[in-house]
């Protein structure tokens, strides 16, 4: 048998060069303000991911995934979302983490090894990150089915890349969220890579197709163009809303670093695709409508580039001032009560440590 | 010339390499394997030499890569599995526990599964949750799976090929903190059967019993007090060679055991039990355990107050002796 290998529609608000098209099924009226702190976001969110890489290579981080290439996926998907909802992201949604407005250098902590996460998934409607791949889809799936038995009209939506579309987990959410038709958004950034292994490691057919076999609708989405990702997540969370049940968003999109910072895509990947994808680069197009529309002038981008400035060197310093935890912090938080194998090897770790003391030792 | 100096890393790759040659049914499997050769490099230039129908990247799916291992088994092939990190092992555990481990006794011994799980282990290199885990007593603790783990090149480059010719599956655990550590491997050795146990170093005050990558440590640690450690390295934790230890603990009368995994129910749990029960009369102080402690593997800036170090296995070697 064969397989139809058509080249799968991709949803585009804004081309490379900065048109706009417009698609009366996916509607979207921005403000000039709107655009203008759309544009903001990304510009943003890129200088972060640039100064966290620059604080690995300088040892002040263990390692960083970084998201160049994928703030518009990030950012339109981020801003679509309502602050009831929640998200489940992985370690490289710092773009999101901006939009749930996550402090950046919270961020970090994991990242340098002071801690497992900084935040309170709670209050910013954004859970911890997930390293295990695909777990997270499920997490999402299950709070989504709590939203439902709440009667509420809040949202799920669960990010995972590519390489997560072959875990089971990821297959088992897609099942349950289908079952129950549970309130959720399935944001998946195909960034063509998992580590080395490019899409066709994982998938024969576009990775959206997927979803029609589980039961529900599938589409992918520019995931450069911060316009259309931010108009069909909208969509696909006033879907979710209104009890229309899931939807898997493909945004097509591209890893324009190393997979982390311990990484090195010149063993498996060409230069020349890189180059390619850096004419699609979702600030770029942005910044082109921006100005072909008389939108925005110097100024305006002599600003954001300001602010963007000051936001990475605050981050910078911030992340040299966290401290190391004191060691005894690895006992905390094992428990939520009291737990007697704790406490007994937290007061043995005490009297060891304080044994160095007596001899002076620091 | 059949001596080298090799890291750990080259001295797994070398083995697996020459069990390729010699063995057309021997794949090697995992994510990133193949083009990369491994996050670490173990299987370094393998896809290139052997092809990628024998050496696969497969999805990223690691109870795949265990159920297909199983699969590729039960037509014959040799499946050598890596694990990416210790803590991806998990979701594989089923198809290990579950079907890897217990098909030779259901099918009455006439199905044999001779898959290697290859897991780097451990912490030690800063790393984030989920990169420095020691799950062995998960997988000793389960029937029908051999367990064993290497702690220098030169074992390292015998141990994988005998455990890619044993017939039955093998968990195989790589000291990942010592990857890079060089030593000579002598090819043409007769290399010790791999589920046997080696004293890594003579010595009459303390049996100190380790492992991956606390046999180093503990090495370290003998070279830093004037106590006389006699240090054996495990090799092989399911089974365990029960008799060098117990050789070694009726001489010195005291044991102390070491391992990165936590203490509470780990594999120093069996090791005390079992000294216990043939030592008993011999034993001058109960065998003493160092460990991790209970509590997940902790954020990376605290990872040297979680390891066993120097400082810990001496205290406990002091507090043997002093008992
Ligand atoms: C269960 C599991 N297996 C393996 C890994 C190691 N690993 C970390 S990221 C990664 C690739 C992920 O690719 P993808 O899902 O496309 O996300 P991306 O990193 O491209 O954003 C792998 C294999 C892991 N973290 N978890
Ligand atoms: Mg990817």
């Amino acid at each position: 048998m064969t397989l139809d290998t058509a080249q799968p529609e991709l949803i585009q608000l804004l081309t490379p060069e900065g048109e706009r098209i417009d698609r009366p099924d996916y509607p979207l009226d921005l403000t000039p303000d709107e655009i203008r702190d759309l544009y903001r976001d990304l510009v943003n969110v890129r200088r972060i991911d640039l100064e966290a890489v620059a604080l690995t290579r300088q040892g002040e981080l263990g390692i960083w995934a970084s998201l160049l290439g994928q703030e518009a996926a990030q950012i339109g998907s981020g801003r679509a979302l309502r602050p009831s909802d929640m998200v489940f992201p992985t370690y490289r949604e710092h773009g999101v983490a901006w939009c749930r407005q996550v402090e950046p250098i919270k961020l970090l902590g994991l990242f340098r090894g002071v801690n497992h996460s900084g935040w309170d998934p709670a209050e910013h409607g954004f859970h911890l990150y997930t390293i295990v791949i695909g777990s997270q889809t499920l997490h999402a799936t299950g709070y989504a089915m709590g939203i439902q038995r709440d009667g509420s009209d809040d949202a799920t939506i669960a990010y995972f890349g590519d390489g997560a579309t072959s875990q089971g987990d990821v297959n088992e959410a897609f099942v349950w969220a289908s079952v129950f038709n549970t309130p959720i958004v399935f944001f998946c950034q195909n960034n063509q890579w998992a580590i080395s292994e490019p899409l066709e490691k994982q998938s024969r057919i576009p990775l959206y197709k997927r979803a029609q076999g589980f039961g529900f609708p599938g589409l992918r989405v520019d995931g450069n163009d911060v316009f259309a990702c931010l108009a069909v997540t909208r969509k696909a969370l006033a879907d979710a809303r209104s009890g229309q049940g899931p939807t898997l968003i493909e945004a097509f999109t591209y890893r324009m670093g190393a997979h982390t910072t311990t990484d090195d895509p010149t063993r498996y990947r060409l230069d020349g695709e890189l180059e390619a994808w850096k004419l699609k680069d979702p600030i770029e197009r942005v910044k082109a409508y921006l100005v072909k529309n008389q939108l925005a002038g110097a100024d305006f981008f002599a600003d954001v580039e300001a602010q963007a400035k000051q936001i990475g060197s605050d981050l910078r310093k911030a992340c040299l001032e966290l401290p190391d935890p004191p060691p005894q912090a690895m006992f905390e938080h094992v428990y939520a009560t009291e737990h007697s194998l704790i406490t007994a090897e937290q007061s043995a770790f005490a009297d060891y440590l304080s044994s160095f003391a007596d001899e002076g030792v620091s | 010339m059949t001596t080298t100096t090799l890291t750990l890393a080259k001295a797994l790759n070398e083995g697996m390499r020459k069990a390729m040659e010699e063995d057309p049914k021997v794949l090697i499997m995992g994510e990133d394997v193949g083009r990369l050769g491994g996050v670490f490099r173990v299987t370094d230039g393998l896809q290139k030499d052997f092809g990628e129908d024998r050496v696969i990247d497969t999805p990223l799916a690691e109870s795949g890569i265990i159920g297909t291992a199983i699969g590729l088994a039960l037509r014959g092939y040799r499946p050598v599995c890596e694990i990416q990190f210790d803590g991806f092992v998990f979701p594989a555990a089923d198809q290990i526990i579950t079907q890897l481990a217990k098909m030779h006794m259901r099918s009455l011994g006439l199905v044999r599964l001779p898959v290697v799980v290859r897991i780097p282990c451990g912490g030690g290199i800063g790393a984030v949750e989920h990169h420095s885990e020691s799950p062995e007593a998960y997988f000793t603790h389960t029937a029908g799976l051999r367990v064993v783990a290497c702690s220098n090149p030169a074992d390292a480059y015998s141990m994988i090929q005998q455990a890619i010719a044993c017939d039955d599956p093998v968990i195989f655990f790589e000291p990942k903190r010592r990857y890079w550590d060089k030593a000579p491997v002598d090819r043409a050795a007769d290399p010790l059967p791999f589920d046997r146990a080696q004293v890594a170093l003579a010595g009459t005050d303390v049996t100190v019993l380790a492992y991956g990558p606390m046999v180093k440590t503990c090495l370290e640690a003998s070279g830093a007090t004037d106590r006389s450690l006699e240090v054996i390295d495990l090799r092989s934790l399911n089974p365990l060679d029960l008799p060098v230890v117990v050789d070694s603990v009726r001489r010195t009368g005291r044991c102390v055991v070491v391992h990165e995994a936590p203490v509470f129910s780990g594999y120093g749990a069996e090791l005390a039990a079992r000294i216990t029960e043939a030592c008993f009369y011999h034993l001058e102080a109960p065998v003493l355990r160092v460990g991790g402690y209970s509590t997940p593997y902790p954020p990376s800036r605290l990872e040297d107050h979680y390891l066993p170090d120097l400082d810990r296995v001496l205290d406990a070697v002091d507090r043997s002796m002093e008992f």
